[in-house]
C-alpha cells in the first residue's frame, strides 16, 4: 500500500514527486504557497507564472492555471494578466536571478507603480539551473562557478537586497517580507499576508524566501541547512519589512 | 460610456499613428501596453486619449520587454491586447514575440520603421523586415503586413487583429516613419458595416471552474527536455502556419502581365513604384510592379508566375538588400536577372526610379 504524504489541497498530485533536486528549498516554498493558497480558498482565482531557472520547473506544480514566461519575464507577464483581468490572483514566482538581475526593471517598476500582484522570490545565492554561477545575492566570499576564489566585493559589489530595495521604491499599500525555509511556518504567513494584500487591492505585494541549493554549494545536510539558518540571515534579515498601514523600517 | 467608437464610415484627414489608435478602437481591441518610441509615440497619445471615453486600458511599461510581454499576459487572459513600438523597441520585442510564436499567443504589434543600426534616425526607414520577419531564436511563425498607406494601417491594424486571433500566431502591420508621422485622408469605418465581425477571443488563462475538479489546469509551457520533443513541437508548429500560409498571404500586381522590366518594392515604397510604372508606361515602357502586403509569408508563387515571362527584376527598399534577400528564397532557381535600388533609411521618389529605369535600357 503506498502512503501519499499530505499535500496541500492545489497541489497536482499527479506531477508529483517535483522535479527539484533533493534538499532543494523549491518544494518547501511551493508547499508554503500551495497551503496558503488552499487557506485563502483562491485556488479557482490563482494564475500562476513562473520564470526560467529552476522555478520554470513549477509550471505544471499545481491545479492553478499556469504559465512558463521567459527568464526575467515572469513579473511583466503576470503583471500583463492582472491589467486585463483584475479579478484574478496574479502570482510571479522567481529565482533571485529573475527577480534582481535580468528581471530587476520588471520588479522595481511593478514595485513602483503599485501593480495588484504577489511576487515570491527564491533565494539560494546563485544560478541554480544554470549551474551554480554567481548570483546578485552570492554572499561575499562565497565560491561559485563564475567566483571561483570568492566573491570579491571589491569588484563584484554585496549581495543585493532585495526586499529592502523593493521596500524603499513601493509605495504605501504595498507588503514586503522576507521569509526563509528554515522558518516554513512564518514564511507560509508572510506569502498568505501578501496574498491577502493583493485580495484588498492594497498594491504589490512581495516575499523573498531564503532557500538552499545543496546541488550547486556541493553540501550535505547538515551544511545546507546551516548555511540557510547561519550564514544567509546575517546578510539577509527575516521578517516583514513593509505592511500596508505600517511605515518600513 | 460611449458605445462604437465610429458609426458607419467616415472620412478624415489624420497622421498614421492617429490611424492606428482609431483602427484599435474600431477592432475592439481591449488594452494596449507601450513604452514611448519615435515614430510610434502617438499610437499612445490617441489611445490613451480615446480608449478611457470606450472603456478600454492602457498601461505604459518600463521598456519594450515589459511592453511586449505584458501584452502576452493580456492576450493569455483573452483580452484582445496590442503594443507598437520601432527600431531599438523592436529589437526589445522580439524576445516576447517568440514566446508568442512557441505558445501560440496572438499578439498584435504594429511596428513604424525607423532608421537604423543602432539609435540612427526617428524618420524612416524599411530596415526592420528582417527582424519583424525573423527576429527570434526560431523559424518565423508570425504573419507580417506591410502597409503602404493610411487606407491600409487603418484595415490592416483591424484584420491583424482578426488573423491574429483565428490562426494564433503574433501579427505585425509594419508601417514605418512615414505612414506614422504625414497626414492623408482615409475612410474609416464600422467593421461591421463592411461584414466585418471581429473574431472571438478565448483565455488561455483564468478559466471558469475550480482547476482539477471542475476541469483540468491550464499549464502552459514553452520549455521542453529533449531534442526529439522540441522537434516534433516546432515541426507541428510550422506545419500549422504552413497550413494558414494560401489563407493569409496577399500581395498586389501592377501592369505585369505584359511587363519586361518589373519593380519589387514593399511598404510605402510601392507608391513611388506604381507611379514610375505609370509615367513608364506613357512612355511606352513596358514596367510593371508586383507589391507584397504580407512580406511575411511571401507570394513566391505568384512571383515566380511573373519571372517566367520578365526580362528584368528590380528591387527597390530603402534598405540594404532587406526585402531583396526574401525575394531571392522566394524566387530561388529562377534565371530572371536582378538589380538592386538601395537607399537605407531614405525614402525613394518615383522620378528617381524612372530615372534609373531608363539608364539601364
Amino acid at each position: 500500500m503506498s502512503v501519499v504524504p499530505n499535500m496541500p489541497k492545489s497541489w497536482r498530485e499527479e506531477t508529483k514527486p517535483h522535479k527539484f533536486c533533493p534538499g532543494c528549498g523549491h518544494g518547501l516554498v511551493l508547499k508554503a504557497l500551495g497551503e496558503a493558497i488552499d487557506e485563502l480558498a483562491i485556488q479557482e482565482k490563482v494564475v500562476f507564472g513562473c520564470d526560467i531557472g529552476c522555478s520554470l520547473l513549477s509550471w505544471d506544480f499545481f491545479n492553478c492555471d499556469s504559465v512558463q514566461t521567459h527568464h526575467g519575464r515572469t513579473t511583466p507577464v503576470v503583471t500583463g494578466v492582472k491589467r486585463a483581468r483584475p479579478d484574478r490572483i496574479c502570482i510571479a514566482y522567481m529565482g533571485d536571478g529573475g527577480g534582481y538581475a535580468i528581471g530587476a526593471q520588471h520588479l522595481v517598476n511593478a514595485a513602483a507603480r503599485n501593480e495588484r500582484i504577489t511576487a515570491i522570490l527564491v533565494n539560494n545565492c546563485n544560478y541554480g539551473m544554470t549551474g551554480g554561477q554567481m548570483a546578485p545575492t552570492t554572499l561575499p566570499g562565497m565560491k561559485t562557478q563564475t567566483s571561483p576564489y570568492g566573491r570579491d566585493t571589491d569588484s563584484m559589489g554585496y549581495p543585493t537586497q532585495g526586499p529592502e530595495m523593493v521596500a524603499a521604491i513601493a509605495r504605501e499599500g504595498a507588503y514586503v517580507a522576507r521569509g526563509t525555509v528554515a522558518n516554513v511556518r512564518q514564511l507560509k504567513r508572510y506569502i498568505k499576508s501578501a496574498l491577502q494584500n493583493q485580495i484588498d487591492g492594497n498594491g504589490f505585494s512581495f516575499v523573498e524566501a531564503l532557500s538552499g541549493c545543496p546541488t550547486n554549494w556541493s553540501t550535505n545536510a547538515q551544511k545546507t541547512w546551516e548555511f540557510i539558518e547561519k550564514e544567509m540571515p546575517q546578510y539577509f534579515k527575516v521578517g516583514e519589512i513593509k505592511t500596508p498601514g505600517k511605515k518600513g523600517e | 460610456m460611449l458605445e462604437k467608437p465610429i458609426g458607419g464610415e467616415k472620412r478624415v484627414f489624420m497622421t498614421g499613428n492617429e490611424v492606428v489608435a482609431w483602427a484599435a478602437l474600431a477592432a475592439e481591441a481591449d488594452i494596449m501596453y507601450g513604452y514611448p518610441i519615435t515614430p510610434q509615440n502617438e499610437v499612445m497619445h490617441y489611445w490613451t486619449r480615446l480608449a478611457p471615453k470606450y472603456g478600454r486600458s492602457f498601461l505604459q511599461t518600463e521598456d519594450e520587454i515589459s511592453a511586449g510581454f505584458t501584452t502576452c499576459g493580456g492576450v493569455l487572459s483573452g483580452k484582445r491586447a496590442f503594443t507598437a513600438t520601432a527600431g531599438p523597441g523592436n529589437i526589445l520585442m522580439q524576445e516576447s514575440m517568440t514566446m508568442a510564436e512557441m505558445m501560440r499567443i496572438p499578439t498584435v504589434l504594429v511596428v513604424q520603421q525607423r532608421g537604423g543600426p543602432s539609435t540612427a534616425t526617428v524618420i524612416y526607414s524599411q530596415q526592420e523586415v528582417t527582424m519583424t520577419c525573423f527576429g527570434g531564436n526560431g523559424e518565423g511563425l508570425r504573419i507580417v503586413y506591410s502597409t503602404c498607406s493610411h487606407q491600409e494601417l487603418y484595415d490592416y491594424t483591424i484584420k491583424a487583429f482578426n488573423v491574429a486571433w483565428k490562426y494564433r500566431f503574433p501579427v505585425f502591420v509594419l508601417g514605418d516613419g512615414y505612414q506614422a508621422k504625414m497626414r492623408e485622408s482615409l475612410k474609416m469605418y464600422d467593421p461591421a458595416t463592411k461584414g466585418i465581425k471581429m473574431v472571438e477571443t478565448q483565455p488561455s488563462l483564468g478559466l471558469a471552474g475550480v482547476p482539477g475538479v471542475d476541469r483540468e489546469p491550464s499549464h502552459l509551457r514553452n520549455t521542453y527536455n529533449t531534442e526529439e520533443e522540441l522537434c516534433e513541437v516546432v515541426t507541428n508548429l510550422v506545419k500549422e502556419y504552413n497550413k494558414v500560409v494560401p489563407e493569409v498571404v496577399e500581395y498586389e500586381t501592377f501592369e505585369t502581365e505584359v511587363a519586361e522590366i518589373v519593380l519589387l518594392g514593399h511598404g510605402i515604397v510601392t507608391r513611388a513604384a506604381q507611379a514610375a510604372v505609370k509615367t513608364l508606361r506613357e512612355q511606352g515602357i513596358k514596367v510593371g510592379h508586383f507589391r507584397p502586403i504580407t512580406i511575411h509569408p511571401f507570394a513566391a508563387d505568384e512571383l515566380r508566375a511573373i519571372c517566367k515571362h520578365a526580362k528584368k527584376l528590380i528591387v527597390i527598399e530603402s534598405a540594404q538588400g532587406q526585402f531583396e534577400r526574401i525575394v531571392k528564397e522566394a524566387i530561388y532557381g529562377e534565371s530572371v536577372p536582378m538589380e538592386s535600388y538601395f537607399k537605407p533609411g531614405q525614402g525613394v521618389t518615383g522620378e528617381e526610379i524612372v530615372e534609373y529605369v531608363k539608364k539601364g535600357l
